[in-house]
């Protein structure tokens, strides 16, 4: 640790045995206190972002910055370890720039707050929290630039500094920084939002330090840690194999033309100790999708998918960091080296969930999970008014199909981020200039098998006002995958329809698309993958979701399933479909990808409309060079 | 000679309370509850108590009611089949919801979906549109709306929703609809949900619109019964229920927006603790109620509840406003258990419920619950007062035996673990209603009722340090309380949505007096003259751009001439106090609201006689709890006996008939002239 804390009082923490009761009122008043971050913020914030999505992170940490509760796991590791000034109490800390702190936050869009609970003169937790703010400047309205090729085209770089010194606020600095967004009232309130829920965390731990005294809270917490750790060491011991096991997954462009880049894992345990490698990733891409993945929130999202699939009784914390040990490549797309740019690493975090998902469930396909809506895309419109001459600036993002599961189908159009909803379409209308025309999710876009995949999203804007979009997605080219002889889902698509009748399929990751009134954009986010042989569903089940607009008559068929004019299951020709289909079909294998990147390219032009992306081993690597240089 | 008559449902008992209006004199009674037709024992005990008071039925001119038919309608999944009719592109609306998977990351690996109120396939959209600002954007298609409705009659739905985009602005096109549909189905309850919530936010407004059209049917159904009932035994006065914000609505608004009813049973305990406890002067509460699978708490600040503006029911959370009840997954039928792998102990939110209930019951319960613990410790006497039922220790004591073998912990020890663990998940709830809104639990008193809140309440006090902890006679008569001393109430609001900039004293003054004037009008119109109707007014303000407006009140004398700098000065105020900060950004005027209350009824709460202060006439037997990590003597005594001013000293255990208080060590109840048990630390004496 460089960062050096200043602490009036030196009396050392003294470690005291904790009764199980008093462990769990302490695990639960946490819990509490984290509840009351998130009420905070999302009734105080302002940008549509925070406030209607959640796209915020809080988190509740010991004093030796390790996470407590919270969800990506602890953002301080990185921060202690490279901070050369000193903490104190009544320092508040504000920063943006991944680099400064290992990734524990990947993109400049992310404003951290870092707040030192002191009691009696000594630190005794840490309270943080995280908010992607609508702009911070830099080339394009958003911050997200697809084409960036460097971290300095993606606004205001924040290093971590002292937004308060010892209480006191730095308004210069502040004033320097709201100076470069775009959206300077919704970042003011935002960061506001963010402090302030980080303050009443502080003062709930201050009050649990008093109520129970201040050597028993830090016991019970480091015993939380602990009890985690056995836990999570019996639960490794026990579902992960000596065996190695790897699976590889795609992003399927960057913005540029080139693509796919390859995201590959390795896994097996070494004693009690897991190995996560991730050697045969991509190298870094000249534009914004790397994504710089810190190894603790790696750890974090390999234990909750652990505790999630096997047990999700485990309340999850840092406590098992020990037991993980992950290797990422350097200067690849997951370990990108400064200055490379960082802005659009949404596609890559979503990767990462499917390829963990992928390699637990590997040797246990009955724990396996099918692909899914494994990233957030981003619709982002920004214009003034023609009367006015108002700037507006929306960022939205959508949601699609989730994954078919062991547990059942996968929710249609629904958020896998945690604690995400949408936007109201009457909100966007009343202080946007559009018109949601359709909202809806796609008929049979979720993979077939026993337990259907979760359906996308068909959102439709109408533009009432001159405006620039820019949009990210991805999973264009390579499909959600199914497992266990499920189908894969739909691949997302964007289809622009100008007022004078003129289409245009849109790219996946484009900026600076210019829409005039009347012109029409139909998004549609992609399906989840199917799980388990679709032959196998009840036939009934099909016919319910063909009532229901789900699937349609023409989708059941991929289920073997044969619907009569009046809606009902056509019994005889159904079991003849089935028989043949399931001659036809062969062998099921575990992971259906709807075909090799070979295949998908040969096809990409006629299914999709857009070509296929280049090699990325292709392309001019000067910047990179110079980069590293 | 005019009486007001207070009704409660309860499980087991319903209870009355009559009221002279003059006098305020008080007769009570309870009858058992009829479950299969809740309303049998409603008109049964009218005409008891009517026979006790030797008055006739028609002398009743109010008639104030708390039901839970809406909510068991929602919480047993047997309201109607509904079907709903969309703008075109919309189908989906109920389906998409608002994209929220619980759980956080990765939750969705184990989600289970609940089914939509109205089923997709008893969803249709037509073509139709309105703008943002209200304007015709796409003319109501008439004769596919005429399809689509003939399509749905083969769904055999029993209540239709309309809800179109938009129509929160205007709801021309939602109203030519329900015309249609009436055509089309004459007999089907229609709801618009420009009627029943117009506010921005479609899936809100669509699923409230639902939620009231599935509860509708049994609603009217009940209300109607019971209407003819009361009528042919002789009452034609004013009926009215309790909604769920503790205000009334007559039967017939009843039956048309049942939506409002769904927390009308816990409203009716919170208004009746309120009522209670303010007779003796107190008027900040936290109240904490107490049942078998579930706490309700809420807060009361100098006599008045906090609203919110959602209600909450099972998986259903629609826009009503209702009181500001939390409720968290803590109750006596709460399940104790230790996970494999990490050796916790966990309480809840798994519930025994009534079957097969606590291992004490001896109804066939085998896992260990919170009663049980109760019982471990001695907080719950094995012979219940008055009780039918025998509590078999033993068997609740070899149920947290496994706890504490598991956990490698003495019986008494695990038993107190559940009872502390339950505490503290009551306690996170009574959290978020007053420190999460900025109020100090310190500067309240914490009123605790239900089944087992009596257990509970003085570690709670504790916990809280809310002194006195405040135990009112029985819970029956409680809500029976909370339902006849409730006011009539008319509310008015009109959205601004504007920043202050854009508006003027003046405009606002001009609000408030077209408010003040409705709200007179409709309170008159039930029967409330105008002297004796007490209007106050209330802001909805926040900066622009925040998703939540905070309430204020503000006043129509003077409000024309600085009313806006005054608020926005108290809306600084209080978002500091709420959110530790407050900003430079334009403030924006939301909402105006008036509400006009009828009269208070002069109700003479009857008083104990005196005693002496020795409470030793009431004593049962001796007995033995556990607390603070040993075994004390303790003395039971029955509530029954004990008079004016008697001091209780703890460990002790005050029964009655259908709930028990524990007075831990160290601490003392007083017996109020009322009869309330008012516990404090033996320290602050």
């Amino acid at each position: 640790m460089v960062a050096q804390i200043i602490q009036t009082n030196p009396t050392p923490f003294q470690k005291i045995v904790i009764d199980p009761i008093t462990l769990d009122i302490i695990e639960n008043a946490l819990r509490n206190a984290r509840a009351e971050m998130d009420a905070t913020l999302f009734r105080t914030a302002m940008s549509p972002g925070i406030r209607e999505q959640g796209d915020a992170f809080p988190l509740i940490a010991n004093h030796e910055g390790k996470m407590v509760v919270g969800q990506f796991g602890s953002f301080l590791g990185g921060f202690l370890k490279n901070y050369k000034g000193t903490i104190e109490e009544g320092d508040v800390i504000w920063l943006s720039d991944p680099y400064s702190v290992e990734g524990a936050i990947s993109h400049l869009n992310d404003w951290l707050i870092i707040l030192p609970v002191f009691h009696d003169g000594r630190l005794v937790a840490w309270t943080c929290h995280f908010g992607h703010q609508t702009d911070v400047g830099g080339k394009v309205p958003g911050s997200l630039p697809t084409d960036a090729t460097s971290i300095f085209q993606e606004g205001i770089r924040i290093p971590p500094i002292k937004l308060y010194r010892k209480g006191v606020l730095n308004e210069d600095v502040l004033e320097l920084v709201l100076n470069n967004t775009r959206t300077r009232d919704w970042c003011r309130s935002d960061l506001n939002a963010i402090i302030a829920s980080c303050r009443i965390a502080g003062r709930r731990i201050v009050e649990m330090c008093k109520r129970f005294q201040t050597d028993i809270y830090i016991s019970a917490v480091d015993e939380l840690l602990e009890r985690n750790k056995r836990a999570m060491a019996k639960l490794i011991e026990t579902s992960i194999s000596t065996d190695k096991v790897s699976f590889e997954d795609y992003i399927c462009d960057d913005g540029r033309g080139f693509g796919p880049y390859k995201l590959r894992a390795t896994m097996w345990r070494e004693g009690e100790k897991v190995i996560l490698d991730w050697e045969g990733t991509s190298p870094q891409s000249e534009s914004s999708i790397n994504f710089y993945l810190n190894e603790n929130m790696l750890k974090m999202f390999f234990g909750i998918y652990m505790i999630m699939v096997f047990d999700p009784q485990i309340l999850f914390n840092d406590g098992f960091y020990d037991l993980v040990e992950t290797r990422i490549p350097e200067g690849s797309l997951l370990k990108p080296k400064y200055p490379a740019a960082l802005s659009c690493r949404t596609h890559g975090i979503g990767r990462v969930f499917d390829v963990l998902g992928a390699l637990l469930g590997q040797r246990t396909p009955e724990f396996l999970n099918a692909a899914g809506f494994s990233s957030s895309p981003h619709l982002m419109l920004s214009g003034s008014y023609r009367g006015s001459g108002k700037y507006y600036q929306l960022f939205q993002i959508g949601f699609g199909g989730i994954p078919g599961r062991p547990f059942g189908d996968g929710p249609d159009g629904h958020s896998l981020w945690p604690n995400f909803t949408n936007v109201p379409n009457e909100f966007l209308e009343a202080y946007f200039p559009l018109r949601i025309e359709r909202y809806e999710t796609i008929p049979d876009s979720g993979g077939p098998g026993l337990h259907r995949g979760g359906n996308g999203v068909r959102i439709s804007y109408r533009f009432l006002e001159p405006g620039a979009i820019a949009i990210h997605d991805d999973r264009w080219f390579t499909y959600p995958w199914g497992v266990n002889g499920g189908e894969p889902g739909w691949r997302s698509r964007r289809v622009l329809i100008r007022a004078n009748g003129v289409e245009e399929v849109l790219a996946a990751k484009i900026d600076d698309i210019q829409v005039r009134p009347g012109d029409l954009l139909i998004f549609d986010t992609w399906g989840g993958g199917g799980w388990g042989d679709p032959l196998a569903r009840d036939p009934a089940l099909v016919a319910t979701d063909v009532k229901r607009g789900l699937v349609t008559v023409d989708g059941a068929k991929r289920y073997g399933v044969v619907i009569a004019a009046d809606g009902s299951v056509d019994a005889v020709a159904t079991a003849a479909l089935r028989d043949e289909l399931v001659t036809k079909r062969g062998e099921i294998g575990l992971f259906n990808f709807g075909g090799t990147i070979d295949e998908l390219r040969e096809r990409c032009l006629t299914e999709t409309g857009l070509p296929a992306p280049k090699d990325p081993s292709l392309q001019n690597s000067v910047l990179l060079e110079t980069a590293a240089a | 000679m005019a009486y007001r008559l207070g009704v409660d449902v309860g499980g087991t008992f319903t209870d009355l309370l009559l009221i002279e209006d003059e006098t305020g004199e008080t007769f009570r009674d309870k009858v058992p509850s009829t479950p299969h037709d809740p309303s049998v024992a409603v008109v049964n005990g009218t005409l008891k108590i009517c026979a006790k008071a030797k008055i006739d039925p028609k002398d009743v001119q109010l008639f104030m009611h708390g039901t839970t038919v809406a909510t068991n309608t929602v919480l047993t999944s047997t309201g109607a089949k509904v079907g709903l009719v969309t703008t075109d592109g919309y189908r989906q609306v109920l389906h998409i919801a608002r994209s929220f998977v619980p759980g956080g990351l990765a939750g969705w690996i184990v989600w289970n979906k609940p089914p939509l109120t109205a089923p997709l396939e008893s969803t249709v959209e037509v073509p139709e549109r309105i703008g943002a600002d209200g304007s015709i954007v796409t003319p109501l298609d008439e004769a596919a709306l005429r399809t689509a409705l003939e399509g749905l009659k083969k769904e055999g739905i029993e209540a239709l929703t309309i809800s179109f985009i938009n129509a929160y602005r205007n709801d021309v096109h939602e109203k030519r609809a329900g015309e249609i549909a009436r055509d089309i189905f004459p007999d089907l309850p229609i709801s618009l949900s420009s009627e029943v919530l117009p506010e921005m936010q479609e899936y809100e407004r669509a699923l409230t619109t639902v939620a009231n059209s599935y509860v509708r049917p049994r609603v009217a159904n009940y209300v109607r019964n019971l209407k003819a009932e009361l009528n042919k035994a002789g009452m034609n006065g004013q009926m009215n229920l309790l909604r769920s914000d503790a205000g009334l609505m007559s039967f017939e608004k009843a039956q048309d927006h049942p939506v409002n009813l769904l927390m009308s049973g816990p409203a009716g305990g919170v208004a009746g603790a309120m009522w209670v406890c303010g007779k003796s002067g107190f008027g900040n509460l936290l109240t904490v109620d107490v049942g078998g699978t579930s706490t309700d708490v809420a807060l009361i600040e100098n006599g008045q509840p906090r609203l919110a503006r959602e209600t909450e029911c099972g998986d259903l959370k629609v826009r009503a406003t209702s009181l500001d009840i939390r409720t968290v997954g803590a109750g006596g039928g709460s399940i104790a258990f230790v996970p494999e792998l990490t050796k916790a102990l966990r309480v809840g939110p798994a519930s025994a419920g009534a079957v097969p209930g606590p291992v004490c019951y001896s109804r066939g319960g085998t896992k260990p619950t919170v009663t049980d613990a109760n019982v471990v410790l001695g907080y719950l006497p094995e012979e219940l007062l008055g009780g039918t039922m025998r509590l078999d220790r033993p068997a609740a004591s070899a149920s947290v035996q496994v706890i504490a073998d598991t956990l490698g912990i003495s019986v008494q020890e695990a038993a107190n673990g559940i009872y502390s663990i339950a505490n503290e998940t009551m306690m996170g709830a009574l959290r978020l209603i007053s420190v999460q809104q900025g109020y100090d639990p310190r500067d309240f008193a914490l009123v605790a009722f239900g089944g087992a809140g009596p257990l509970h309440a003085n570690a709670l006090g504790k916990l809280l340090g809310s002194w006195p902890v405040i135990v009112p006679p029985s819970p029956g008569v409680l809500c029976a309380f909370g339902d006849a001393t409730t006011r009539l109430r008319a509310e008015r609001a009109k959205s601004i949505g504007k920043p202050f900039p854009d508006v003027s004293n003046q405009s606002v003054a001009d609000v408030l007096r077209e408010l003040h004037a409705a709200v007179s009008k409709e309170l008159l119109a039930e029967g409330v003259p105008v002297a004796e109707q007490e209007i106050s007014f209330e802001a909805g303000v926040r900066y622009s751009g925040q998703a939540f407006e905070v309430s204020l009140p503000v006043a129509l004398d003077g409000f024309a001439a600085d009313g806006l700098e005054n608020l926005g000065a108290a809306f600084d105020k209080e978002h500091e106090r709420l959110f530790t900060f407050c900003l430079e950004s334009d403030r924006e005027l939301v909402t105006v609201r008036a509400t006009a209350l009828g009269k208070a009824s002069a109700i003479k709460l009857e008083k104990l006689p005196e005693g002496n202060g020795d409470p030793s006439a009431a004593k049962v037997r001796d007995h033995a709890i556990w607390a603070d990590g040993q075994e004390h003597p303790a003395v039971i005594y029955d509530r029954a006996k004990l008079k004016a001013g008697d001091r209780v000293i703890g460990p002790a255990i005050i029964c009655e008939m259908d709930s028990t208080t524990v007075l831990l060590p160290d601490h003392v109840a007083e017996v109020d002239p009322y009869g309330l048990i008012l516990i404090r630390p033996l320290a602050a004496q």
